[in-house]
């Protein structure tokens, strides 16, 4: 009786089977790796802004405090962004006929707010409050990035609940005391391990991985 | 060709053969391959096969109309807020358990009967796994996040609740489903190989031959697959009473009144194990009478079937009175109202008929005239598959709608989708039935030919 099938189906067989099992682990690491990748988190993305305002100029260049913009922070959950009277505060005497400033003034005129593209933003379901975090110790650019020489603005961090839970399992890892949390430019004054435990006693942080801290 | 044979229903007890006179190992293998081979697509079939899939359009309908609305077109409320979707994913699991049993623990304590019937009741419990295993994703308010479940590397860092029943099920289902997959299929290589020898066309050939992964039928051949086939039955022996006792915390590890009782495992188990058999016959009767094979599937099969049902359906029974009567020597008041409400309150006409198909009707199979009767059989085989899902209705609604606070008592009405998704359900069961026996071979031809070689060496080659 004639072969049905030829000498090569011997290891086409064999390797098939061999192969399949790594090529569902392979996509699987691939599909995982995809996930946090920046291409799929659009970390260090700059949105379209309606003006491009640089941080570098005004935090790094100039030295503007953050809270001279992002009123809020120490008191709300909710850091605030600036209305544009903040920005006419300087823009009324400086650069005041600037085309780059052409909307800030139209804003100013007509009343109506600039419409910022958000660039941190947390799903509705998570419940972050800004105050509790900056009063404790963690600083404006640990979350934020190095804001001081962002020409454009992106987001610097996944905002993944792996990312929020990678500080809330061990918060020492990223303390600073509480006088450097709106430096742009901290650096530990001693490494961080000896530091961190320190200050996570003096400031009673506690390590909050109840889920009823962030869902509620 | 097999002659002619009926069988005298009046030859009790083991001296009964299992399987016709006359065969040769030539006629065991052409009768079950030709029913593939050679008599082809009947009109028969087709039309079966017309109504199994018109059940499963309707399966398909109501789920793309569940995943677009939401669970609530289902008649969940609270405090009923698991419905036909669990009833239906128990009694499904259950009735796979038979088949796990014929194939593996009857194979290991050496019962030879199991080998004309192992092959079709361990596909039923394939596809009776297959239909289970989508109504925990369905009952889901987010389906789509049914992959939470698994231990997968997530952003989230964050690993699945152990500590609950639910995450059990999908490692004891899956578990069930791939030990099952393995076994079977491993069963049916030689088989595949016989197919691959015999089809007539090419492609058939070709096809036959992938699936039967290059079986020669050597001599190592042989001894490899034997010592598969007992590992595997070992594997797969303590899954037929792990999976239905991870299946039964779902209500026993829960506090709920009527629910939290250990004697749930070994019940479960055992209903199971009932439910299951009284599949299997439901299946084995039309089948074998429409496809002539009464010499291979003996009414010695059938009766020892029958015993079984009614071995568990009176371990069943047990588990009945236990749980009423523990319930009332608790002296605990939300015990006693369960079971006053089961055999009182608005679903009482449900708690009643159960125990008429599940303890009355059954015992009908003590006398050997009805285990031998097989329209009869028949019949009580169907009142127990419905009696099973009255069961799993009982303990999931009737517990569930009232429970410790008055206040919270509610009703449950099954709505229409309710009852297409169930029905759409027997319909995936069956287009998947009626593909396997269209396209493989539905009795283990290399068992029944060592089961004859057996039987002729008992008798002396007679």
């Amino acid at each position: 009786m004639p072969q049905t099938f030829h000498r090569s189906t011997n290891l086409i067989a064999r390797v098939s089977i061999f192969g399949a099992v790594f090529f569902i682990a392979a996509l699987g690491a691939a599909l995982y790796a995809i996930e946090i990748s920046p291409y799929y988190t659009t970390v260090g993305e700059a949105p379209e802004q309606p003006v491009p305002f640089s941080h570098r100029h005004h935090v790094g260049e100039l030295g503007i405090d953050c809270r001279y913009c992002h009123t809020s922070v120490e008191k709300s959950s909710f850091a605030g962004i600036p209305p544009t009277q903040t920005c006419m505060s300087c823009h009324s005497q400086i650069w005041t006929n600037a085309s780059m400033l052409e909307p800030v003034r139209a804003s100013y005129a007509t009343d109506k707010s600039l419409e910022w593209t958000r660039v941190n933003a947390l799903p509705e379901f998570v419940y972050f409050d800004h105050s509790i975090h900056v009063n404790k110790g963690i600083g404006c650019t640990t979350c934020h990035g190095p804001i001081a020489s962002m020409a454009l603005t992106y987001r610097a961090g996944t905002l993944y609940m792996s990312w929020c839970l990678n500080c809330h399992r061990d918060p020492s890892k990223y303390v600073r005391p509480r006088e450097e949390v709106f430096n742009p430019t901290y650096v530990p004054s001693e490494p961080q391990d000896v530091l961190g435990p320190k200050l996570v006693k003096e400031y009673k942080i506690r390590s909050l991985t109840y889920c009823s801290t962030c869902h509620r | 060709m097999a002659p002619d044979w009926t069988e005298n229903p009046s030859e009790l007890g083991s001296a009964r053969p299992l399987i016709g006179p006359g065969h040769t190992f030539e006629t065991v293998t052409d009768k079950i391959s030709s029913i593939v081979l050679a008599r082809g697509t009947t009109k028969g079939w087709v039309f079966g096969f017309a109504i199994a899939f018109s059940l499963l359009l309707l399966l398909n309908f109501a789920i793309t109309y569940l995943l677009y609305k939401g669970v609530g077109v289902f008649g969940i409320n609270i405090p009923i807020a698991w419905g036909f979707a669990i009833i239906n994913f128990v009694w499904w699991i259950g009735i796979g358990h038979a088949g796990t049993l014929i194939s593996a623990i009857l194979l290991l304590l050496h019962q030879k009967w199991r080998t004309s019937i192992n092959r079709f009741a361990e596909a039923m419990t394939l596809f009776a796994v297959a239909c289970a295993g989508m109504f925990p994703l369905l009952h889901l308010g987010r389906p789509w996040l049914a992959y939470w479940l698994l231990p997968y590397p997530n952003p989230m860092w964050l690993w699945p609740q152990f500590r609950s029943p639910l995450v059990w099920d999908v490692f004891a289902v899956s578990t069930y489903l791939t030990v099952s997959l393995l076994f079977w299929y491993v069963g049916l290589i030689p088989d595949l190989g016989t197919m691959r020898d015999r089809a007539k066309y090419k492609i058939v050939k070709i096809l036959y031959g992938i699936f039967s992964m290059g079986w020669r039928g050597s001599a190592i051949h042989w001894s490899r697959y034997e010592t598969a086939s007992i590992l595997l039955a070992g594997l797969a022996t303590p899954l037929v009473v792990s999976v239905h006792t991870v299946v039964s915390f779902d209500f026993a590890i829960d506090q709920l009144a009527g629910w939290h009782t250990t004697i749930f495992p070994p019940y479960f188990v055992a209903g199971a194990i009932y439910s299951g058999f009284a599949m299997v016959l439901t299946l084995a009767i039309p089948i074998r009478k429409y496809y002539h094979l009464e010499d291979l599937v003996t009414m010695r099969h059938l009766d020892t079937m029958a015993k079984v049902m009614l071995a568990t359906g009176l371990i069943v029974a047990y588990g009945y009175m236990m749980e009423t009567f523990m319930a009332f020597y608790s002296g605990n008041q939300f015990d006693h109202f369960v079971f006053i409400n089961r055999m009182t309150g608005p679903y009482a006409f449900f708690y009643w008929l159960l125990i008429l198909c599940n303890i009355i009707i059954p015992q009908s199979l003590w006398s050997s005239k009805v285990r031998n009767n097989v329209p009869l059989l028949f019949v009580v085989s169907l009142i127990v598959n419905v009696g099973m899902w009255l069961e799993r209705f009982v303990i999931v609604v009737i517990s569930l709608h009232r429970d410790f606070t008055p206040s919270s008592w509610g009703i449950y009405i099954p709505t229409r989708w309710d009852w297409a998704t169930l029905t759409g359900s027997i319909g995936l069961f069956l287009t998947l039935l009626f593909l396997f026996i269209r396209f493989l071979p539905m009795i283990s031809m290399s068992e029944v030919r060592s089961l004859l070689h057996e039987t002729n060496e008992a008798e002396g080659h007679k």
